[in-house]
């Protein structure tokens, strides 16, 4: 099978901004199913100022503001007055998954031109209580309007309807197993019985997938990610101001792909092949950009909408050769204590539903060595990680963490990717 | 609103406005028992869906050419937990990408004009579970244009019959 050439991507992005911005403070609300009960206007100001707080930053010091959604949100300038905040910049985009990257690169570039010093990132949202992720609900109930007649007409709305010919075809063109898919849950389920703050920490099997009820064929219940209530917040500076606040390891921003694209994003299935994804194209851009490749990256954040997101960006970032990607991940390779652990929070499919960013929070704490995980405090303040990841252990923090990626998805024509280094 | 035109398909609302002139000349032939797809003449590409722009050269001219309604499934999802109240009572449905014999490879390898449609019956009901299982990857196919208004008909999949079919076409591993 032959792809057309990706050779004339040009990848020429200003490398002096490799290493030179960090994520200087990351926090969270709680991941919950109905459990907490508040606005996202409530749930953002929390996680922004645990953000704040974890970046040893005052309202003084943030100035800037990003968001992402899909009307499912409250807008930063009412998030910015509950926290005193007085901002130089703001942006309130459209979009889902794969915006965290992507509004990375912005606020970066945002801060270069000088507009403002310091970004806080948010996404808010009542994925479980008010707008349904799945598309349950008042979503699939609005009339089918001009463009949409060629997919809502058909039933084909939800992002798991929207996908599966991708996932079908993979499994046509590659030999691709329910079974070798199936491990990704099952990975990131054992990763979640780590994560005190998970939503699902039971680890589950393969016949545990298998058995689950049929979504949308080839998804069964336990392939799709869960729909929960939460916000989560980043907080992107210059290096050098993020270690005026902040002592220790930081997690330094290497290389970035924001919303890159195969052809015909119109109606991306008109350009093959379909099986592979946009990360085909946009590894052109984060791996010349960071100035290393797949080899190096110490833990993935591959993102998890789907079992099969994950396995699908892992094979077309070139973790491992393309249609091979069922086995890298059954092979024992992503997970914790195999060579490249994936989503070691539990991710989307077991940690919590946040369009991405709960990933990056992850990987900022695996870079500073400081993941939550149950391992006891010592004298010292800090987290005595033991790196055991036998069964039945409760350590996620993986040992000696230099490089992580993210791999962002939107939908099989879209992803953004960062790569991330420790410094 | 004005000049908006609506219909009604399996109890779920589909419009158009009026100034959305490609959707509703689509439609509109798709009502008469034409498919028929926008062609670039300066290059002769023909593209699906509809679009304002030639999507290989970005020319603005255009013109509405009939093309046969026939072709080879390139991928499909089966539907078992509807999430539109309209498909509830029809799961499990499928939404088939057939692969038209117009163009197909043209005018890169990987390209082909990939229409969507559900699997229906001949006569253009939503296909019974039955006739879900019989259906793969690599299945013939012909187009059937189920009507619903005056003004929209939507292009839907039904089993070539008169075809010659893979011997097993390919479905996914669990029944």
């Amino acid at each position: 099978m032959t792809l057309s050439s990706v050779s004339d991507v040009d990848a020429t992005a200003p490398k002096h901004l490799a290493d030179q911005f960090s994520i200087v403070g990351v926090g969270e609300t709680t991941y919950s199913r109905g459990g907490t009960f508040r606005t996202t206007r409530a749930m953002a100001t929390e996680a922004i100022s645990k953000a704040m707080a974890d970046a040893n930053m005052t309202a003084e010091d943030v100035d800037g503001m990003l968001s992402y959604s899909s009307g499912d949100s409250t807008f930063s300038p009412f998030i910015a007055g509950d926290l005193g905040i007085r901002l130089n910049f703001y942006m309130d985009v459209f979009g889902g998954g794969s915006s965290t990257e992507a509004l990375i690169g912005i606020a970066m570039g945002v801060i270069e031109a000088g507009m403002c010093k310091t970004v806080a990132i948010f996404r808010s949202m009542n994925g479980f209580s008010q707008v349904r992720i799945g598309g349950t609900g008042a979503r699939s109930t609005v009339p089918v309007k001009g463009d949409e007649l060629h997919s809502r007409a058909y039933g084909w709305q939800a992002a798991g309807q929207m996908f599966a010919p991708t996932f079908m075809r993979h499994m046509y063109d590659y030999g691709t197993t329910p079974e070798q898919v199936a491990t990704v849950k099952v990975t990131h389920s054992q990763h979640a019985a780590r994560n005190p703050k998970a939503y699902y920490n039971k680890p589950v099997t393969v016949d545990d997938v298998l058995s689950s009820r049929f979504i949308v064929k080839p998804l069964h219940l336990l392939d799709c990610c869960v729909e929960t209530d939460n916000a989560n917040c980043i907080i992107v500076t210059k290096a050098e101001r993020a270690r005026d606040h902040r002592s220790g390891p930081h997690a330094l921003i290497r290389s970035v792909v924001g919303r890159c694209c195969k052809p015909r994003i119109d109606m991306h299935y008109q350009h093959g092949p379909i099986s592979t994804v946009a990360g085909h194209y946009a590894k052109e851009i984060l791996w010349p950009n960071a100035g290393l490749g797949p080899e190096d990256v110490d833990v993935t954040g591959a993102y998890d909408a789907f079992t099969f997101t994950s396995m699908l960006q892992l094979e077309d970032y070139g973790f491992c050769k393309k249609g091979e990607g069922g086995q890298y991940v059954s092979d024992g390779t992503i997970k914790l204590g195999g060579k490249r652990p994936n989503n070691t929070s539990g991710g989307h499919l077991c940690e919590g539903y946040t369009h991405g960013i709960n990933m990056v929070i992850e990987n900022v704490r695996q870079l500073r060595g400081e993941i939550d995980d149950a391992c006891p405090i010592g004298p010292d303040g800090k987290r005595q990680h033991t790196h055991d990841f036998s069964d039945g252990g409760s350590c996620r923090q993986v040992k000696d963490v230099e490089v992580t990626a993210n791999l962002g998805w939107a939908m099989p024509g879209t992803g953004s990717a960062m790569v991330m280094v420790k410094g | 609103m004005p000049g908006q035109i609506t219909a009604d398909h399996l109890g779920m609302t589909l419009t158009i406005d009026e100034l959305d002139h490609e959707n509703r000349e689509y439609f509109a032939y798709c009502a008469k028992g034409e498919f028929r797809l926008q062609k670039n003449p300066n290059n002769g590409l023909v593209r699906y869906p509809p679009t304002t722009r030639c999507p290989w050269t970005g020319d603005a001219e255009a013109e509405w050419v009939p093309v046969e309604g026939k072709g080879t499934v390139y991928s499909y999802n089966e539907v078992h937990h509807a999430i539109q109240p309209a498909f509830k009572a029809v799961a499990p449905y499928m939404l088939l990408l057939v692969e038209l014999d117009t163009q197909k490879g043209q005018p890169s390898e990987m390209e082909g004009l990939r229409v969507a449609g559900n699997l229906v019956t001949a006569d253009g009901e939503m296909a019974p579970p039955e006739l879900v299982k019989r259906i793969g990857i690599g299945s013939r196919m012909r187009m059937v244009l189920k009507k619903i208004s005056d003004e929209i008909a939507l292009p839907m999949w039904t089993l070539d019959e008169d075809a010659e079919q893979p011997a097993k076409p390919w479905r996914y591993a669990q029944e």
